[in-house]
């Protein structure tokens, strides 16, 4: 006879458990892929925290009437004057190696700090004044405990020199950390201390203008033709599998494209928010058509009836009728497109916007990056203050695409009718 | 008469104002194709001049890349070598590691949300996996390059593994993340085709939910996401900032995810970065890799798009 409850039995145990470990590899699989996004994001965090605010040094500078003249300020030499104000500082520096290390304790923007603080506010002039000036990105290392003090000497970058003249500021209240608006208000520098976000920023936010002037008309025309006037024939057909083909071509292809007919054959400004524009537009196109033909879709076809009902002609009713009814939803699209293409870096570093670039650019048509190649090139300098800085810039573009997805959202949420 | 003197004719738009409008549309629509006519020509003209001066089975079957050598004209070596060999198998190699990553996450995650997860959960662990996408390459190239390849080579070291500080394991297995939430989006997609009579019927019989999703479920998705893991092959293979931010630059043939390997996409990069001669073999060259890149990823994705559309058609 055979015992079908034990078996049975034996076997419902061992199924369950098989459930049980199922149901755990799922949800392990969630647990990992949301950690490393925790994770991810989390250290990008704990690295930017270093930027937020920076190290600034007080030194006393000469500027009386020898130094400075007060009918021309901008022609005195600074640099000199910064230099021996920490000579007098630090009277112990004698040879040529020490002083160029205590020259080194302040930014090398410094004696441009000097100049700005002193056309801003001449009043300033007729004697020795205390500034406050930017340190260099060394001593804001130390300041901060970021770099080791307990290496032997030839592993730091700091030498013992250094360390005591830090200290010796630190005691007399010379060091002081301010918010760091630098970061926020200048271009690229070679230097990490000075360098920021702004020059980048501003090309990002040129190529996005023309990124959207392009792409946002043309996949709006696209996306009603292929909706409201294609009749089905091979055409249509081949648009349509040509959307769906070109959302999937690598973005590198796009920056390919770019350099080859843009810069090569069209002769366009090598490096120029311009073309960025052109490629991102491209490339955010499909992205923009199958999400404005989504929102056509979703608008009954009753208002398009009505209105023609009533004497409309085809286009009156799609333009009249159909187009201000899909709106909110082309727009959520297109803002979704846009940030996609804040976020793109491969073909933008093929058309040259890798250039750089200390100045704000003025024009769409002058050298510019954008702030995610901005991130590329300081994550490949060594300097640990980069690290930071890259830091911080990643974290800037990700509030701005948090911002315009939240955008996205709100105004789904808010526009959308319920037909 | 009243309606004589209304004239119909005189007051509504003209009629080819209207044509004119759809016609404005169509150019419109027509970009796209311009766009594709545009990559494809500019690709081949260019990979066209690039093989007047490399012959194409140096190029296809040569195992040795080193463009870097032509500098300047008639210096020794001043060829170069561009054989893609190595290239592909670092392109290979990356991105087997990544989807050896992605697959099996993506799936089991999409598995859980549709078969598993209620309706609270699903609503914010989907919007949550998403957001793995919204996250530009760049940062993922960052967090690879300075995280994640330092960890993977001290953990390497404490068992005695000499690993380079640029991997194809740390580019790879970041890749596989950013890559999750395509494939579990996909074949959530695939999973939610199937119809619900099959499932009622399978526990119906006494199947047990794991084994009505193994057994009844998947392989009625399968072609669905099977068509996933294509697509997302296909953009593993196009991906661009994390190899060349982690990976390295040594085109070698290696099939070691401990070393340091170079990529299609990665070699486009570097050899367009910084001003050359427009018609030099090494700038040429990154056209032929180009049109290589694209034939690749363009099957994959034909393929993919037609077994997913094959597939809807079954059920619908």
């Amino acid at each position: 006879m055979i015992d079908f409850s034990k078996s049975a039995g034996f076997n419902l145990i061992r199924r369950h458990r098989a459930e049980k470990r199922f149901q755990w590899a799922g949800r392990s699989a969630i647990f990992i892929s949301l950690t490393f996004l925790v994770v991810m994001v989390g250290s990008i965090l704990m690295d930017a925290a270093g930027t937020l605010r920076q190290t600034q040094i007080a030194v006393t500078v000469d500027l009386g009437p020898d130094a400075v003249d007060p009918d021309n300020i901008a022609g005195a030499r600074f640099g000199k004057i910064l230099k021996s104000a920490l000579r007098a500082q630090f009277p112990d520096a004698k040879k040529r190696k020490e002083k160029k290390k205590l020259y080194n304790l302040v930014s090398p923007e410094g004696s441009f700090e000097i100049k700005r603080q002193l056309i801003a506010n001449p009043d300033l002039l007729g004697g020795p004044q205390t500034l406050w000036l930017t340190a260099s990105d060394d001593l804001d290392l130390f300041y901060r405990g970021k770099s080791d003090a307990s290496l032997p000497e030839s592993q730091r970058r700091i030498s013992d020199l250094e360390v005591a003249w830090i200290d010796t500021l630190a005691q007399s209240g010379s060091l002081r950390r301010v918010l760091n608006w630098n970061f926020l208000t200048n271009g690229d520098s070679r230097e990490p201390e000075i360098a920021g976000i702004l020059s980048a920023l501003v090309g990002s936010l040129f190529s996005l203008a023309v990124c959207f002037a392009l792409s946002f008309p043309i996949g709006i025309g696209a996306a009603i033709y292929l909706e409201e006037f294609a009749k089905p024939s091979r055409m249509s057909d081949l648009i349509e599998v040509n959307i769906n083909n070109l959302a999937a071509v690598p973005s590198i292809i796009f920056g390919l494209l770019g350099l080859s007919i843009f810069l090569g054959y069209m002769g366009m400004p090598r490096s120029s928010p311009l073309v960025g524009g052109m490629v991102l537009a491209l490339m955010t196109l499909p992205t923009i058509i199958i999400s404005a033909r989504a929102a056509l879709r979703s608008v009954p076809p009753s208002f398009k009836q009505a209105a023609l009902a009533l004497g409309a002609s085809p286009v009156q009713a799609v333009f009249h009728h159909v187009l201000p009814a899909a709106m909110p939803g082309m727009l959520t699209g297109a803002i979704i497109g846009m940030a996609q293409a804040l976020g793109e870096t491969a073909p933008l570093l093929m058309i040259g916007m890798v250039a750089f670039v200390v100045d704000v650019p003025d024009s769409i048509l002058a050298p510019a990056t954008a702030l995610p190649v901005q991130i590329f090139l300081w994550a490949d300098s060594p300097e640990r203050a980069f690290t930071e800085k890259t830091a911080a810039a990643i974290i800037v573009l990700l509030i701005f695409l948090i911002a315009m997805n939240l955008i996205a959202i709100l105004l789904r949420r808010k526009l959308e009718q319920r037909f | 008469m009243a309606y004589e003197t209304l004239n119909l004719t005189k007051t509504a738009r003209p009629k080819w104002l209207d044509r004119v409008v759809v016609a404005l549309l169509a150019a419109a629509a027509s970009v796209a194709i311009l766009v594709t006519l545009g990559i494809v020509l500019s690709l081949i003209f260019e990979t066209l001049q690039f093989f007047k001066k490399i012959p194409l089975t140096d190029f296809l079957f040569g195992l040795d890349w080193s463009p870097q050598t032509a500098i300047r004209e008639g210096q020794i070596g001043a060829k170069g070598s561009f054989g893609v060999i190595p290239l592909i198998n670092g392109t290979l190699l990356v991105s087997a590691i990544a989807m050896l990553v992605a697959a099996p996450l993506g799936l089991a995650s999409a598995i859980y949300l549709s078969e598993y997860a209620g309706k609270g959960a699903r609503g914010w662990i989907k919007p949550a996996l998403e957001v793995l996408a919204g996250i530009p390459t760049v940062v993922y190239g960052f967090f690879a390059a300075l995280t994640v390849a330092p960890f993977i080579r001290m953990t390497g070291g404490q068992f005695g593994l000499e690993i380079a500080s640029e991997s194809a394991l740390a580019a790879g297995i970041v890749m596989g993340i950013m890559i999750v939430p395509l494939v579990s989006s996909l074949s959530d997609d695939a999973i939610n085709a199937v119809p619900q009579t099959l499932r009622d019927a399978s526990l119906g019989l006494g199947a047990t939910r794991s084994e009505t999703t193994r057994r009844i479920v998947l392989p009625a998705a399968l072609p669905g996401i099977s068509g996933a893991l294509l697509l997302a092959t296909s953009r593993a293979i196009g991906e661009t900032m994390i190899v060349l931010m982690a990976a390295g630059m040594a085109a070698k043939l290696t099939l070691n995810p401990l070393d340091a390997v170079t990529t299609i996409t990665v070699q486009i990069v570097t050899l367009l970065t910084g001003d050359q001669a427009f018609d030099s073999a090494k700038t040429l060259s990154t056209f032929a890799l180009g049109l290589l890149l694209f034939i690749l990823t363009l099957c994959l994705n034909v393929v993919a798009l037609k077994i997913v559309k094959k597939y809807r058609e079954h059920y619908d």
